[in-house]
């Protein structure tokens, strides 16, 4: 299978939205573009999977590579493992989700999508790029269209969020650009990660290089201190602005912290193993609790993610090979979850003109599927069994508990604490919002409509393919993981 | 050896009908749901019939001894090498045992509730429910794997808060579901710990494997784990105490029990199985699969067990001796009840004679089943009747309701040990186990058993005796043939259940446990239920004075047990002022104005400074001379000064 294509759809797709006549049109090219792709990462996922049971062993599938600057040594290098593809299958199923959450925007609606296009081709690219300059470019690319998308179409204070959001996330490119020079300074001028995961990086330029990478890309994925653009960001962002926020540029944080820096750097990641563990403890534990008093439906999800996106970065500072597995597993699982979640927060916020928990009440009894769906996808972010997000948290303790020191052990068990305190704020929220009496200007509400449905069961299928069987993605993920834990011993 | 991968359909018919009536029930089905739902669950009932019948008479016993047979198992999540989630079945007495009740309490209540539930709105809904929670039962039972207990464990909760919640427009029914989730959830915290602590020293998942490990003194597994502790106590003993942690919050053990009470905002048939006959005693369960280890590893973990369970036993019948709503009588005799079935444990040994409290307690477990079932269903058609669940609303109904009186007289006298109904044999032993091993907690039981014959019998002459009850209003008689038949059958279960011979299929190791009936030792316990029951006809059966009389001369401890010894309002205090106000609330404003504070004061100060220094690209000639020349002089200040 030819990588490229990855790219290039997203490409064409944004290109035909550009030439669309009517609003009509642009939706539906909008959605076979992105359902094509949606089937073409099933592909994907297939294509790997035969490759493997052939026993294909080599560590990256379908590389390709063409040399684009030849004097520094730049070259659009392309190749998946199993990580890659569980992040790419990750992608269309929230992209397609998004374009069918969007299908009623009527302001600028061919630039809305051609927004959310370009985005999903950022993420693309992202996961396939084995070249860091390339990947860089990437990660740019998924940046940009998000200021516009909240600065344009988003809601409350999105002067301010949308600035707020891209500077933060600008500074974490920044930073990211800054070691990934460093890398390329003083390891053999190259950018190749294949290449430079086989050459020993210098154990000082590891020490600094490594903190810039994953605070750079941890900024991404709301590592604490540097979150605060998450609550702003996705509560004024408009509804797919959201979900693509949560279900895939948070995840490109994520991934680049193993990929890039946890990856190339052993030493590093042991060096700092330990603050990394501290930060992202600090981040599920201090998120759970601040999204206890939240009100907004919005900013409860938002503080959520920060909690959810804690565990990530808490597999990825355990470095073994389990609790990296769930660490994908998360991200794969929180990205669906939390995109659904966006996507109910928008069908009741669309309905209901609010978003204060405070104000709602009884829904569950005029708009059952969308409330089914609240419940379902609370369920999820609790960790109930059958769901994704059990399978990827319990996958991270297991992970976790490895380490028989009491620092792993402590920080472990306050971890797992937070499924305490995230079952309180879950049912207070769905409770408040779903349950009591229905206030009567509420009585006529409708409920979910055709696109909204089918959103919904896109991501569901998700959802429940992870926690009914999560066998797959395991394997998938964790020979990925293998190799990363090889390089780290 | 046959091999009964069968026993699959008995989960999956229950998940189909919660599937169908999920999906389609609201739409296609309606009113024909809780006939298809049933229907379902009797084929599933018939199966756990014939899987128990083949297990115990055909081919389950080998030698005299009662094998541990796994006749499915698949690698659902598998972590590393050995450690894995299974899905399996584990078969062996008390899964097979289990099997039986669960789904027999659940056919129960799915024909009750056919007459019961009768015209609801989301009736399709309900039996869906009522499905995921019989499946998710199910699936606890047959675990082979302590990880796929604890999923089902998580599910059996769920389904346990979707049915609390049921009438979600109450806002007392919701706070009552959130509260019975999260305080479960916390002790399933415990749980969670608690399993990964086992499964990192046992280097499993699977049940048997651990088991085996942890028990064998010689196992590299048992020795590191004894050897490595924690706060001077063994990291085998936290691990197991802390399982039973989450056993005592399922199981509303003190002081984890506060969700029990409030969990009888649901519908009654639903509080019948779930909050009284099945998911309440998953703890006991939990205790009794893993007894191998908790009796020959941790016998301190087991001394916990059982003194917890003595305190819920006494505590929760003084307060059934206060309250006044029929159901929270029920609620609190469930949890005095389990109180009894978790000592039983707690006081067993492994093996042999000395097992007998691990046979009572399996034997309590069954015949409470039954008649506590039974005391909800016919509570149910009590309130179906009078529309209230307050005692004082009632009196006098014996002559109004002629079925439902006899069979809740069956099953009161069955709760209170009087023989030959099924409750007597059962405590006789558990009372046989706590004398022979531990003289303490027989005193408290013997006290709580008494107890127990006065609340029931409190609660018995109030509904069916005290005053004449004045029908207002229209009334629909005592509800069909469809509530009266599941009554019937629970009573003849309530009244013979006890001839049994319990000890020959269920034991602590599987052979077979032959106890005699002493006399003598019976004699005490007996009067002692009797005198409850006397004291209660005294003061109950006419209306009068006394019951005020006695309580105000008993006024700080009355009232005490009437608000539940202030427990309530100690979680309350800890959950909303301290953990609310002093951790949520400061997170939240620690968030907004300090870390976010410093992003915004980064982007201001970013600002001001440019705001000041814009003012040099002025773009006059001039003022770009003097810089030039300012900067040019300083650099040749610092070049001579250095140069030097």
């Amino acid at each position: 299978m030819n990588l490229l294509i990855l790219i290039l759809v997203p490409i064409i797709t944004a290109l035909a939205v550009l030439m669309m006549r009517n609003n009509n049109l642009v939706r539906w090219t909008a959605f076979i573009g992105s359902g094509i792709q949606l089937l073409l990462s099933l592909g994907l996922y297939y294509a790997f999977n035969q490759a493997r049971a052939h026993g294909e062993t080599s560590q990256m599938l379908f590389e390709q590579k063409t040399e684009l600057f030849k004097s520094w040594n730049i070259s659009l290098h392309l190749g998946v493992d199993g990580i890659s593809v569980a992040m790419i299958l990750l992608t269309s199923f929230v992209v397609v989700a998004g374009v069918l959450m969007s299908w009623k925007v009527e302001k600028m609606t061919k630039e809305f999508f051609f927004l959310l296009i370009l985005l999903s081709m950022g993420a693309y690219g992202f996961f396939i790029s084995l070249d860091l300059f390339i990947l860089f470019f990437f990660l740019e690319v998924a940046v940009i269209p998000k200021y516009l998308l909240i600065g344009i179409w988003g809601s409350g204070k999105k002067e301010y969020s949308a600035n707020k959001l891209a500077l933060m996330l600008m500074g974490g490119s920044a930073l990211v650009l800054l070691g990934l020079l460093g890398l390329y300074l003083s390891a053999g001028k190259t950018f190749d990660l294949i290449q430079l995961s086989q050459i020993q990086i210098p154990v000082r330029t590891q020490m600094i290089c490594y903190p810039l990478l994953f605070v750079g890309f941890g900024i991404f994925t709301a590592l604490f201190p540097f979150h605060t653009w998450v609550p702003d960001g996705h509560s004024s962002a408009p509804t797919a602005g959201s979900m693509f926020l949560a279900g895939i540029s948070m995840k490109l944080g994520g991934y680049g912290c193993l990929r890039v820096a946890t990856y190339l750097m052993p030493e590093g990641a042991h060096e700092y193993a330990n603050i990394v563990i501290v930060l992202s403890t600090i981040a599920i534990f201090y998120g759970a609790f601040a999204t206890m008093m939240q009100t907004d439906l919005k900013y409860i999800n938002a503080y959520s993610s920060v909690s959810h996106c804690g565990f990530v970065l808490l597999g990825i500072g355990m470095l073994t090979k389990v609790a990296i597995t769930g660490a994908v597993m998360q991200m794969v699982s929180h990205g669906l979850m939390t995109a659904l979640f966006f996507a109910v927060i928008g069908m009741i916020y669309e309905r209901t003109h609010t978003r204060q928990v405070n104000e709602m009440g009884g829904l569950l009894k005029v708009m059952p599927f969308t409330i089914t769906l609240l419940f379902i996808v609370g369920f999820c972010s609790l960790g109930l069994p059958g769901l994704s997000g059990f399978v990827a948290e319990m996958t991270i303790f297991m992970g976790a508990w490895e380490h028989p020191d009491t620092f792993h052990r402590v920080a472990t068990v306050l971890a797992c604490m937070s499924i305490v305190v995230t079952a309180v704020y879950i049912l207070r929220a769905v409770g408040k919002t779903a349950m009591g009496p229905l206030k009567e200007e509420y009585n006529h509400l409708t409920d979910a409509t055709w696109n909204e449905k089918l959103a919904a069961i896109v991501l569901m299928i998700g959802i429940l393919a992870i926690g009914l069987a999560p066998g797959w993605l395991n394997q998938l993920v964790s020979p990925g993981a293998e190799v990363i834990m090889q390089k780290l011993k | 050896m046959p091999n009964p991968t069968y026993i699959i359909l008995i989960l999956l018919l229950p998940l189909a009908s919660f599937l169908l009536m999920g999906l389609f029930g609201r739409s296609y089905i309606k009113n024909a749901s809780g006939l298809i739902s049933t229907a379902m669950l009797f084929v599933a009932t018939c199966l756990a019939f014939y899987v128990a019948y083949g297990y115990f008479f055909e081919y389950g016993n080998v030698n005299g001894v009662y094998q541990k047979l796994i006749p499915f198992k698949y690698t659902w999540l598998e972590f590393s090498k050995g450690v894995s989630i299974d899905m399996g079945i584990l078969l062996d007495p008390i899964t097979a045992m289990m099997l039986v009740v669960v789904t027999l309490i659940s056919l129960m209540v799915h024909i009750y509730s056919l007459g019961y539930m009768k015209g609801e709105e989301r009736f399709a809904t309900y039996y869906s429910f009522l499905g995921l929670f019989t499946f998710s039962m199910l699936g606890l039972v047959i675990a082979s794997n302590i990880f796929q207990i604890y999923i089902f464990w998580e599910l059996v909760g769920v389904s346990s808060f979707l049915l609390i919640g049921y009438y979600f427009e109450k806002p007392s029914a919701v706070a009552a579901c959130k509260k019975a989730f999260i305080v479960t959830r916390f002790a399933d915290l415990g749980f969670l710990i608690g399993i990964l602590i086992l499964s990192f020293y046992a280097g499993t998942l699977d049940f048997n494997t651990l088991i085996q490990r942890l028990t064998s003194p010689e196992s590299m597994e048992f020795k590191t784990a004894v050897a490595s502790s924690f706060l001077g106590i063994s990291a085998l003993t936290w691990g197991m105490v802390l399982v039973f942690v989450g056993g005592a919050g399922k199981s509303a053990m003190f002081p984890l029990h506060i969700w029990l009470p409030d969990a009888m905002e649901g519908p009654t048939p639903v509080s019948a199985l779930i909050h009284a006959a099945t998911m309440v005693v998953a703890g006991v369960f939990l205790v009794a699969r893993l007894f191998p280890v908790f009796a020959l590893s941790t016998p301190d973990a087991l001394h916990i067990v059982a003194y917890v369970g003595a305190t819920s036993a006494l505590i929760a019948a003084i307060i059934a001796c206060t309250q006044t709503d029929i159901k929270r009588v029920l609620a609190f005799s469930t949890m005095s009840q389990i109180g009894f079935m978790m000592f039983a444990l707690g006081v067993s040994k492994y093996g042999g004679e000395e097992g007998l409290g691990y046979t009572a307690s399996m034997f309590h477990l069954f015949t409470h089943a039954l008649f506590k079932a039974l005391l909800f269903l016919g509570a149910g058609a009590v309130i179906h009747f009078v529309h209230s669940n307050d005692m004082n609303d009632m009196g006098g109904l014996r002559k109004h309701l002629p079925i439902t009186h006899a069979t809740f007289l069956i099953a009161c006298l069955a709760i209170s040990g009087v023989p030959p109904f099924a409750g007597f044999f059962s405590k006789e032993e558990i009372l046989l186990a706590a004398f022979q091993h531990n003289p303490t907690i027989y005193w408290i039981a013997l006290l709580t058993s008494g107890l127990t014959a006065f609340y029931m019998f409190r609660l018995y002459f109030s509904i069916f005796w005290n005053k004449e009850y004045h029908p207002h209003g229209e009334h629909h008689g005592e509800g069909g043939f469809a509530m009266m038949m599941p009554l019937v059958l629970l009573a003849v279960g309530a009244a013979a259940a006890g001839f049994i011979p319990f000890g020959k299929f269920v034991s602590s190791d599987g052979k077979a446990l032959i106890s005699e009936f002493h006399l003598q030792f019976s004699i005490a316990p007996v009067a002692l239920g009797l005198v409850g029951i006397l004291t209660a006809l005294l003061l109950y059966k006419k209306q009068n004075s006394k019951p005020d009389t006695i309580a105000s001369s008993l006024n700080a401890l009355y009232k005490a047990a009437y608000h539940k010894f202030y427990i309530d309002e100690l979680y309350l205090f800890i959950t909303k002022k301290i953990l609310f106000n002093l951790v949520g609330r400061p997170a939240a404003w620690f968030d907004k104005n300090v870390v976010d504070g410093m992003v915004n004061a980064t982007g201001n100060s970013t600002q001001t400074i440019s705001e000041k220094i814009k003012g040099f690209q002025s773009g006059k000639v001039q003022e770009y001379a003097i810089y030039f020349l300012a900067g040019a002089t300083a650099l040749a200040v610092c070049g001579i000064y250095l140069w030097k």
